[in-house]
């Protein structure tokens, strides 16, 4: 992409795409913000047709006052937070694990990848009811059988909860990236390390991390980008009671149960907010991995 | 101090044995080069050596004590590698510092022999820099820094110019002997470039097959080569080497003559044969010479001036008192 004619020729190729993405983008983006600013509940009789009235700012003013709101981003922020600490860190002793020369190597990396081929609903039911069910679950089975008074997880650490049924959805997305990318490590660099006096724990430290920094990022990010939207998971397990209403699951209800698509668009806007200060967030602190 | 030993040392991966019972006495501050043709089980006696695998059964010695079961941190080597090995995500002041961050040297004995280093091998201008952004020569002298400031026993260096231009490889070459002149250090050197081998080997050991063919100086190699394959691998070109009646004439099931110790003329002579492709290399001449004694053209060096068109009927002379030969387990007779 070196001369003006192929930097240009480049740019008319892209074009089309270009144009698809924004529309696609902008299309949905420019109607969320039109609703926000609208009075529009269809249940009242309000629609298109009848032309909706413009109440200003008035949405945005009644989604953070809710009383829902705050919790709901703390929510999200603990959901996100906790899943990417967990899914990076298994993640990461998971992928040495595979990377070691084993017997049923081929079998146990399919295993391990095979929770990412669930759908989250059923994912989220099995867990709900096969595991952490107080009565029938197998974990209350565990409980009892040291004798603990077996927990009803769904509702009384309802985060936790979902954390876990999240994180085991996504570690085998982190492992198997982490996995490419130690295998992509060059084996006569541990050597040198190892020549050069630094045990195990060491070479893990100094040499294997840095390498993985850069698989690390793009984990974070993409699974960033998933993880402030799950729904699935909520809507079948807790139904966003116990404190687990997230943002995404807040504007749900605002939009379905409540059918004020205005107060949901204003919510969808603040969500897009809270996104892009995510971003800029874990961009200022790993994304200096992805230019080096 | 930097003797090492090889005691009835034998590797095997597996079922295959890829060295046979072995024994070798590096002596110390020897620049010893190992030298065979590809898969012949340099690199892996080399990393038995250092460590960095284990031996299936023998002993290896080091400065007299037996360092069979040592880790490799432990053993004082220090090896540069073929792909140099640097660490990519440190600055190249890192990277020299690395060894002596690991065996906790204290910072201004860091910072005083990463300076002797970098101006032993110019880097002083590239300290700040990571590995990325330097040339291959640079990145080798990285290497060797790396290797030089733990003041090891003895160097292990793996076929460390294989990846430079043949410019930069004579440079690098001069440069390594240089270093060795200074520190006097033990180095075990890998290559199969035998130009290598001849120009900066105290000791010569020849590999064949995990089995050491030969070991001695560069000169007793190449004058008084023990077998037919030590005899075809050191020099080149390549000695020429006559089987059947015309050995037979020497009382040898082999003779070996190197193309500088034949005359050639276009009157008279011993042998009889036609000029195929000449190579002028300006100082010297080397000609193809078909003849009926060997399947493959004999070698001979003229001078630079010599020139004899493709075809021309020629007479070769060999010098009696430069003649091998080798009986018919290939072995040399005196
Ligand atoms: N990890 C291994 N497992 C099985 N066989 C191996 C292993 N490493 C080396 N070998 C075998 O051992 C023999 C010697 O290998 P080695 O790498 O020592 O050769 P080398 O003399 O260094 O060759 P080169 O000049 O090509 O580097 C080869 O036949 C190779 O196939
Ligand atoms: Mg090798």
């Amino acid at each position: 992409m070196a001369t003006q004619h192929s930097r240009s020729a480049a740019r008319l190729m892209m074009a089309p795409a270009v144009v698809l993405l924004l529309g696609w983008m902008l299309i949905p983006l420019s109607m969320t913000l039109f609703f926000s600013f609208k009075k529009y509940l269809p249940l009242r009789g309000d629609s298109m047709a009848n032309g909706l009235e413009w109440v200003g700012f008035a949405n945005y003013a009644r989604f953070v006052g809710s009383s829902a709101f705050w919790p709901s981003v703390q929510a999200t922020l603990v959901i996100v937070g906790g899943v990417l600490v967990i899914t990076v860190v298994l993640g990461v002793l998971l992928a040495l694990l595979l990377n070691q020369p084993m017997w049923g190597q081929g079998v146990v990396r399919i295993l391990v990848i095979a929770p990412f081929f669930v759908m989250p609903t059923v994912s989220a039911l099995v867990w709900k009811n096969m595991f952490m069910d107080p009565t029938n679950g197998l974990l209350a089975y565990l409980w009892k059988f040291f004798g603990a008074e077996p927990i009803a997880w769904l509702s009384q650490a309802s985060l936790p909860s979902l954390i876990m049924i999240v994180s085991w959805q996504w570690l085998p997305f982190a492992t198997l990236i982490l996995l490419t990318a130690i295998q992509s490590l060059d084996g006569e660099q541990l050597e040198a390390a190892e020549m050069d006096g630094a045990p195990s724990i060491k070479r893990f430290w100094f040499i294997v991390l840095p390498h993985l920094s850069r698989a690390i990022t793009i984990v974070i990010l993409i699974q960033t980008i998933f993880l402030l939207a799950i729904f699935a998971e909520i809507f079948v397990t807790t139904g966003g009671a116990f404190g687990t209403k997230t943002l995404s699951y807040l504007i749900f209800q605002r939009v379905l149960e409540s059918q004020n698509v205005g107060l949901g668009s204003a919510g969808g806007v603040y969500a897009i907010i809270l996104a892009n200060i995510v971003a800029i967030f874990l961009m200022r602190i790993v994304g200096k991995n992805l230019d080096a | 101090m930097g003797q090492i030993q090889l005691n009835q040392v034998t590797k095997s991966f597996g079922d295959v044995q890829v060295i046979p019972p072995l024994d070798l006495t590096i002596e110390d501050g020897e620049f010893t080069v190992f030298v065979g043709p590809s898969g012949c089980g340099k690199s892996t006696l080399l990393r038995l050596i250092a460590g960095l695998e284990d031996i299936t059964s023998g002993h290896i010695a080091i400065d007299g004590t037996d360092a069979t079961d040592v880790p490799p941190a432990k053993r004082g080597l220090a090896m540069v590698f073929q792909s140099y090995a640097l660490y990519p995500h440190m600055s190249v002041r890192k990277n020299i510092a690395f060894p002596m961050r690991m065996a906790g040297i204290d910072q201004a004995e860091q910072d005083r022999r990463i300076e002797a280093a970098a101006k032993a091998l110019n880097l002083t201008d590239y300290l700040d820099r990571r590995p990325g952004q330097l040339s291959g020569g640079q990145r080798q002298r990285v290497a060797i820094g790396r290797a030089i400031v733990r003041e090891p026993a003895a160097f292990l260096f793996d076929e460390p110019l294989s990846n430079l231009d043949a410019a930069l490889r004579v440079g690098m070459r001069l440069e390594i002997s240089e270093m060795h002149e200074r520190l006097k250090t033990t180095m075990i050197y890998v290559t199969h470039d035998q130009v290598e081998a001849m120009t900066m080997a105290d000791k010569i050991v020849v590999l064949r097959a995990g089995i050491v063919e030969q070991v001695g100086s560069p000169l007793e190699l190449y004058q008084r080569p023990g077998n037919t394959f030590v005899a075809g691998f050191i020099g080149s070109p390549k000695m020429n080497l006559i089987n059947g009646p015309e050995a037979a004439k020497y009382n040898a099931a082999t003779i070996g003559i190197r193309p500088e110790h034949i005359d050639i003329s276009e009157t008279e002579g011993m042998w009889q044969g036609t000029v195929g492709v000449s190579e002028h290399l300006g100082s010297d001449t080397f000609f193809h010479i078909q003849s009926g004694l060997s399947p493959e053209p004999l070698t001979v060096r003229a001078s630079g001036e010599r020139k004899l068109k493709y075809g021309t009927e020629v007479y070769l002379t060999p010098q009696a008192d430069h003649l091998h030969r080798f009986d018919q387990n290939g072995l040399r007779i005196e």
